[in-house]
This record gives structure tokens, sequence and C-alpha cells, in this order.
């Protein structure tokens, strides 16, 4: 065949395009993170974890994404599963779920406000009911857990559909002929699911848990619609330093800190969830 | 496949074919960003400028971003900068030198003139429009104002007795305060709770007299819809009986006062016991160094100090002009609420004005920033105010000595840096 | 249509039982997306002062005023076009570089493949925002600076980490042993993955494809800062919506969702034809 130039002609494009509009300007971002008025230094990291701001974001951010990815997960594979088992109105249900994709973090945070808010439509069910005699604040500074239970269904709202379309895509590529001959066997649906489609998913899999890690890191609009700075998280705080503050080697510093977490989550992925060798990343 | 080349054919010409230079100054604003202000000012306001004008905004970040690099890549599109005061001491180094510009025969303010000097020998930019921080209250909180308080001259402790009272009376705490992510809170520290209860912004920052200025907050806060730390804009929660009495910038309250011109009145910020501290807020226009037109672009600032121009602006912005114009008589409600407000709170006897932060050039988002983090460690983190104060004291500190500012207004006049007791 | 019905192995009663199930489950999970979109749609035809009243109906009173503000607002359509042009590119040019970078790694063992993997990954996990000043002063000095081709190359860098890892994916979940043959039976490379390969991916390029779209669509940051007079939409619109009154953010966002709703459902072909697969 055409030997082992095939491949780099194949990546070149991508390559370069990544070279000119990525690596290079942030190759001088980076650069920014460990100067401070020209000299090489560490100042701008200690700043940064010496913020009495920093340890609250960074643990926010966290949690949130511990508890925001699971459950995207098991939903986009419910999603995903129904789906491909239903046998009338399957396009209807697709098009329902893929719906949030078009759907940028900034509506999505405006929506959910509109629920949540003191003024808002939970509000008004609830009293409607007859369960609380006067409007609950959801979004107040003393209650962050409401804010972060708010914060968490916003996400899962707005980004599982996400996982759920790779899924779909990678569910439509087991051939048929394996869930026949099991069910021939007579392996229950819930069998089938775990020893067929699971296993058969993997790559699929990773790269949607690795797509949302990352993306989970990098949320912002969701939260600072919905609780404002009662909620710090290390996206807004990078902003925050960026543009309020106009300290753009301490915003580097933080931009460096989100991408080393992302990257090493992502190499954890790629090790667990490790894909058969011919078909390896 | 074929549809898809097509399709890219079709889409990289057009992607060409669009552009091209237009013959009109591009207007590059952090100001009147609502949409329907936006809308105002392209219609309205400079409408009848001869010569064509691209009124675009753009919050601050994207704003500073644009700027910043089109003056580093050394050309640009953009032909005039619209901006607050804070906005243009940034970039001050790299703004053009309007004292030559031929405004007409208008009397401009000289205070903010000489704001816009921004401490150096050259007109960096020239004052545009103002305004200021005022109280807003719901007809319904009146009935529980406290016996003997005169809206017009109310203190502090005045307003806490009245949010504590309809806190008790309607069961649920109805002051209201921008604290939000977008909101100006820190304005209101600067310039309103310290000089009132110091007479100073920075010099006495950690005084006894500021621990009791945040002790006084905290009393206030308890009374104050927690949902506060959300509001940007206070007419929002003032509309939906959110919040009956609150603090805010004017052009944030006018769609309360327009939408229900018979449900709300204005009145002064409250007084302490170094007066009634308050803070005059200024925006401003300037020329770029990279500016394409600069004789355009030095036309479209005088048109934009017109009296007539003034006035149009009001009606879109509601913020005030800031020449010598008689304001006729069909204003919108909100400028009806809140002209007499001002002028009392402005002329009132103890009235302490205290001036933007003056020559801090890019760190006057830090210098805010010390205020807001004091207010959350304090109000909201339930943190001791001394030792929140001593701390705060000394990041101000590193900032003014590293700015090498002197003192402004309300704090006396000082030789270098101005210091922090 | 399905041969899963032509085997009936568990018993008739336990099926309908799983059906309802599955019926209550898609109906349970359509509400979950479907009801914060309708109380949006709710709030942006509802008058001003409906928005701001409590308690809130559940029904819009269908009043156009906020809607119609943005359609008649100044420069909306021209906006919206340009906003459709750069999304198409980034399209285009997401798919045109990510597709074979992503058969190359699911194809192929070389030296360099860790490398590349991580740099695609590293782009998705930095803040744009960061990278917007320097790439500003980069267009400014090209030219590149406000033109649909230029924000569609950032919205590129965006969108390419998608397409590479979702064609990777795709192409990974194909039998080798497919391509194989078509080898023996004298297909070259190309013509192997041309007739083979690519009729059972192009639904997945497809989604992958509309995945760019909606990046580029709802990008706000490098939009505000390069473009000045070729806006697109949301730099048009959500430039203000923060600072607008609650009755028109509704109705902006309504203003922003409205086309991507649309969009998504004149692909939902391709969403729907990976159906088609399988059943082949």
């Amino acid at each position: 065949m055409h030997g082992k130039a095939l491949p780099y002609l194949l990546l070149m494009p991508a390559t370069l395009f990544l070279c000119v509009f990525f690596l290079y300007p942030f190759a001088l971002v980076a650069f920014e993170a460990f100067t401070r008025d020209g000299g090489f230094t560490l100042d701008n990291f200690r700043t940064m974890t010496g913020n009495w701001r920093f340890p609250v974001a960074f643990w926010n951010t966290i949690l949130l994404a511990t508890i925001v990815v699971p459950i995207q997960l098991v939903m986009a594979l419910l999603m995903a599963t129904v789906v491909s088992r239903l046998e009338a109105g399957r396009g209807a249900a697709l098009y329902i779920f893929a719906i949030p994709l078009g759907i940028s973090d900034l509506a999505a945070g405006l929506i959910w406000l509109a629920i949540f808010d003191q003024s808002g439509f939970l509000n008004t069910l609830l009293s409607n009911l007859g369960l609380v005699d006067r409007p609950v604040m959801f979004l107040g500074y003393q209650s962050k857990l409401t804010i972060f239970v708010a914060v968490v269904l916003a996400e899962i709202w707005r980004a599982t559909a996400i996982m759920m379309v790779i899924l779909v895509a990678g569910m439509g590529l087991i051939p048929r002929e394996y869930h026949e001959a099991a069910e021939v066997f007579g392996a229950s649906p819930w069998k089938r699911f775990v020893k067929i489609t699971l296993p058969l998913l993997r790559p699929s899999l990773q790269t949607a848990i690795i797509l949302r890690v990352i993306l989970a890191f990098e949320v912002f609009a969701v939260v600072a619609a919905l609780g404002g700075t009662n909620l710090p998280v290390l996206m807004g705080e990078t902003y925050n330093w960026q543009f309020s503050l106009q300290d753009r080697n301490v915003a580097a510093a933080f931009a460096l800190l989100i991408l080393a977490i992302s990257v090493g989550l992502t190499l954890f992925f790629m090790r667990v969830l490790r894909v058969p060798k011919e078909a390896r990343i | 496949m074929n549809a898809l080349k097509t399709l890219a054919g079709v889409a990289l010409a057009l992607s060409i074919a669009i552009g091209g230079a237009q013959a009109q100054v591009l207007f590059w604003s952090t100001q009147a960003r609502p949409v329907e202000e936006t809308q105002k000012m392209r219609s309205e306001v400079l409408k009848t400028f001869d010569g064509q004008v691209d009124y675009q905004v753009a919050e601050d970040g994207p704003w500073l971003t644009r700027l910043q690099a089109e003056l580093q890549a050394g050309s640009g599109t953009i032909g005039v900068l619209g901006g607050l005061h804070g906005d243009f001491s940034t970039v001050g180094a790299d703004l053009v030198d309007l004292s030559g510009v031929d405004v007409g025969g208008v009397t401009l303010n000289e205070a903010y003139k000489k704001l816009g000097m921004l401490g150096t020998g050259e007109q960096k930019y020239l004052p545009w429009m103002q305004a200021t921080f005022l109280m807003a209250a719901n007809k319904q909180a009146l009935q529980y104002l406290p016996a003997g308080v005169d809206l017009n001259k109310i203190t502090y402790d005045q307003l806490i007795e009245w949010a504590k009272n309809i806190a008790e009376k309607t069961g649920s705490p109805k002051f209201g305060f921008p604290a939000g992510p977008k909101g100006l809170k820190h304005r209101f520290f600067e310039g309103f709770l310290y000089p009132s209860y110091t007479g100073s912004m920075v010099t006495k920052f950690r005084s006894a007299e500021a621990e009791t200025a945040w002790n006084t907050f905290k009393e206030l806060w308890q009374y104050t819809n927690p949902n506060s730390t959300n509001y940007a804009f206070m007419q929002e929660p003032l509309l939906t009986g959110e919040v009956w009495v609150a603090f805010d910038h004017v052009a944030r309250l006018a769609d309360a006062f327009n939408q229900k011109p018979d449900e709300f009145v204005a009145f002064p910020a409250p007084a302490g016991p170094a007066g009634r501290g308050y803070m005059p807020v200024v925006a401003g226009v300037a020329i770029p160094k990279t500016s394409p037109d600069m004789d355009k672009a030095k036309a479209l600032i005088a048109y934009m100090l017109k009296p007539e121009t003034q006035i149009a602006t009001l009606k879109a912005t509601n913020f005030f002009p800031v020449v010598d114009v008689k304001l006729p008589d069909d204003m919108p409600a909100s400028v009806k609420a809140f002209g007499p407000a001002i002028t009392t709170m402005t002329g009132a006897p103890d009235a302490l004005p205290a001036l933007l932060p003056m020559g801090l050039g890019d760190l006057g988002g830090k210098f805010n920033q010390v205020y807001v983090d004091s207010f959350e460690r304090i109000v909201l983190g339930g943190q001791d105010v001394h030792g929140v104060l001593e701390e705060q004291a000394a990041a101000l500190k590193a900032l003014i000595d590293q700015a090498k500012a002197p003192c402004w207004a309300p704090d006396k006049p000082s030789e270098g840096a101005c210091p922090v007791d | 249509m399905s041969a899963v019905a032509e085997i009936p192995i568990a018993a008739p009663a336990a099926r309908k039982a799983g059906n309802w199930l599955l019926v209550a489950t898609v109906i349970l999970l359509s509400a979950w997306v479907l009801l914060p979109i309708y109380l949006l749609i709710v709030n942006a035809l509802s008058s001003p002062e409906e928005v701001t009243a409590f308690p809130k109906r559940f029904f819009p009173s269908f009043d156009f005023g906020s809607l119609s503000f943005f359609i008649n607002f100044a420069g909306v359509g021209r906006a919206l076009w340009n906003s459709v042009l750069v999304a198409t590119l980034t399209m285009i040019l997401s798919i045109g570089f990510g597709a074979p970078a992503g058969y190359a790694l699911s194809r192929f063992d070389f030296p360099g493949k860790g490398t590349f993997r991580f740099l695609v990954l590293m782009t998705r996990a930095f803040p744009l925002p960061l990278l917007a000043l320097p790439l500003a002063v980069m267009f400014i000095r090209t030219g590149l600076d406000d033109t649909a081709i230029g924000l569609a190359l950032v919205h590129t860098t965006l969108a390419l980490p998608f397409a590479v890892l979702i064609t990777f994916s795709l192409f990974s979940g194909i039998p080798v042993e497919l391509e194989e043959a078509a080898w023996t039976l004298g297909c070259t490379r190309l013509q192997a993955f041309r007739k083979v390969i690519l009729p059972l991916a192009l639904p997945g390029i497809a989604a992958s494809a509309v995945f760019a779209f909606t990046i580029s669509w709802n990008e706000v940051f490098a939009a505000a800062v390069l473009t000045i007079e070729n806006r697109t939409l949301t730099a048009f619109l959500l430039q203000s919506l923060g600072e607008s009154p609650l009755y028109l953010k509704f109705a902006g966002g309504a203003a922003l969702v409205i086309p991507a709703l649309i969009f998504i459902f004149a692909v939902r072909k391709y969403l729907f034809a990976m159906w088609g697969i399988a059943n082949r």
C-alpha cells in the first residue's frame, strides 16, 4: 500500500491547523503564566493558590464534575438504549433527546433561572399545590445546597445530549446478529446489555466520558446564571482574573491548572476504559 | 459528497465576498448595552450625525480584548471608544489627546474634564454622560416608614429601622441590594458606605469608623432579601415585588419607573455620621491611536457633546448630560423621578461627593475587588470584621503603592501614594 | 421491520409490561427535556408584566411584543446570515480536518500517535477567551479579522476535537475485517474506504458535523472579539442580553433556541439514519 507515510498524511491537515490556531497562541499565554514584569517566576501560581476563594472554587468544580458526569452517563445510556428498542416514534424520540445539543449554556442558564427564581415556575407550582405559603428562596447565598442542586440539574439537562448522540452512533454500529444470537440462547435484556452492548460500546463510551469530563471542568455560564458568585468555580475565577482584575498572568495560571486537571483525568480514563489493541487511539 | 463540495465552494466564495470597507465610524462602547438602549442609541441619538456611525456594544472583557488586540497589531477599525472612567484608565497611554477638539460653544463640567486627563497632561477622554446611584422604594413600603423620618434626609440608621419594620410586618426581608456578579456593589462600598462613615475611601480603610460601617451594613443585611447575591439590576426585583426598597445605579432602576410610574418613588442615598457620601459615575468618549479616520472620529466626539445629542442620550440611556443644558418637559417617567432626587442628594448640606478612583491604571479591577472581598468575607462569610479589614488593607496598600496613586476626594490630597492608615 | 418481533421468546405478558415501561420511560425523558424549553417559550410569549408577575402562568398569553422587538432589531437579518455562514464553514472545516485524522488514529499504529491525541485534547481543555487576544492580533495583522472565514477558523479549533474523537470512535467500531475483505477482492485502500467504510460511518459523521455547527452557533466570546461589522447573531444578541430586562432576556434566549431547534430538526434524518445500519 502506501506504507508508513499514509497516517501522517491523514493527520497533516489537522496538525498544521492546530499548530497555527491553538499551539502558537497557547504558547504565548502559557509563557505569561510563568512570567511577571519580564522575569521568570512562580508568583502567579502562588497568587492563585493564596487567594481566599481558590480552595472553594477548586473543590466546587471537582464536586460538580464528580456528581454530574456519572448521572449523565447513566442517563445517556438509558436514552440511547430506549431509543434503540423503540419500534415506533424512534425518530421523534431521538430528535427530542438531541434538542439540548443546540442550546447554548447561556440560554440553559436563563431557562433554569426562570424555574428556580424566587418568583419563578417552581415556586408557582409549589404555591399552587399549597405546599408553601410564600415563595422559597432557592438561590439565596445561605442556601448553597439548593444552588448546587439547581446547577447539577441544569448541567444534566444541558449536556447529556452530547453523550447520548455519541453513544447512539456507537450502538448503531453494533451488528444486530449478536443480539439475535443472545436472544436465541435466552439471555435476558439486562444480560444482553451488560455482556454485549457495553463491551462493544467501549470506544464510544471512552470518547463520551472524556469529552464530557473535559467540558465539566469548563463549567461556567450556568453556574454564573444560577449561583452568581455564591458558587465560585475555576473557570469563573479565570474570567474574573482576566477581565475584572486585569491580571492576565494569574488568569493564565488558572487556565493551565484547568488544563492540567483535564489532561490528567483524560489519561486516567484512557487507562481504565482501555480499548482493544487494534482500535486504540 | 458532491453536494458537500458545492456547499463548501459556495460558502467560501461568500465568506470572501462579505466584508469590505465601509465609510462609517465604528463607535465601540461598553455603555447602553441593554438591547433597547442600543437600539435607541442607533435610531435616535446617532441618526442625525453627518456621516455614518456603527454603534457596537460589547461587555467589558471582549471590549478590552478587542481594543488591546488592535493596539498591539498597530492598526484597527475602531474609530471612537465609549466607556466608563474605569474602562479608560487601563489603556490611557494609547489614547489620543483630545484637548484640540472643537466642541462648539458648550460648557463642559470642569471636574469631569479633569478626571478625563487620567492624571496626565493630556485630555485622554472627554466626559460624555453622567449618572449616580439612588434609592428607590415601592409605595407599599411607605406605610412602614418609622414616624418622623423624611425620605429626603434619611440616614443609615433610619433605613435599617425601616427595613426591619418591613421585614417584621410583612414576614420577609424586602430591602434589596445589587450584590450579584454583575451588580455594582463595589461602588456602594467605595462611594457611599465608606465616605458616609469615615469621610474617606482609602486612608481610613481599616479605621474604627470603618468597622462601625461594616457592622452597620451587617445589621442592614439581616433585613435584606438574601436573593440579593443574584441581583444585577434592581429594577427587576422591584417590579416582581421581591424587593420594596433598593439601592442601585439610576440606569438600572429606570425600567421599574418607566413600566409602573405610579408605584415607585426615588430618594437620595442615606447619610452616615461623616456625611451623605455619594459617587458620581462618568462615562467618556475617547479615540484610540489606531483610529482609521481621526477627523471623522473627532467630529463624532463633538457631536456627542451637542446639547440636543445630550438630551437624546438622556432619553435613551437615563444618563444625564455633562454640559449645561435645559431639560425639556417631555422626559420619560424615570428621568422625572430621578432628576429631583439627584438634585436633593447633591445639594444636601451634608453632601459628600466621592470621586471614582484615579491614577490606578489597570489596577482598577483589583481595587474594586478589595471592597468586594471585604463584603463577601465579612457579610456573607461572617468572618471577623477587624481581621478581614487588616488583611484587605494590606492588599489595598500594595495596590496603591504599586500605582503610586495620590489621594482623590473625599480623601485629603497626598504627596506621593495615598496612605492607608 | 425488525427481526426481533418474529421471535417471541419472552412471554407475551412480560413483553407487554416491558413495552409499557419503555413507553413510560420515553415519555418521562421527553418531558424532562421539553418542559424547560416550553417554559422558556411561555416567558418569551408573555408581556413584560406577566414575566415579572408572581405567581406565574403556565400558559403563554401570545404577546409577541418582546420577540418582535428582536426580529425588528436593526441588523438581525444580517447577523443571522453571518451566523449560518460561520457555522457552515466551521462544519466543513472541522469534518474536513477531523475525519481523516480520526480514520488514521483508528486504523494505524505509528510513532507520534500519543502526541497528536494529547494535542487534540488539550485544545478543548484550555479556556478559549484567554486565546482570543493573541488570535485577534494575529488576525488583524493577516487581514482575517472580521471575516466569516476567520471566525470559522477559531470555531474550528473548538469543534475539531469533537470531530476527531467522534470519527475515531466510529471508525473503531467498524470491523477492520470489512475493509480487509474488500482489499482481498481487489479494492485499493481508498476504494475500500469509499465503498465500504464511508456509507457505514456517514450518519455518525453527519452527527459530528451537527456538533460543529451548534458549537459555532452558540459561541459568544470569540465572535464578539473577532467580528465587528459582521457580527454573528450570538455576538449581536448575547453581548447585551446579560444586562437587558428579564422579558427581553427570555425573548432573546428563545430567538437563539428556536433556530437551533429548527436546525436539529432539519438534520434529524441523519440522526435517524444511524438506525438504518443494523437493519441492512
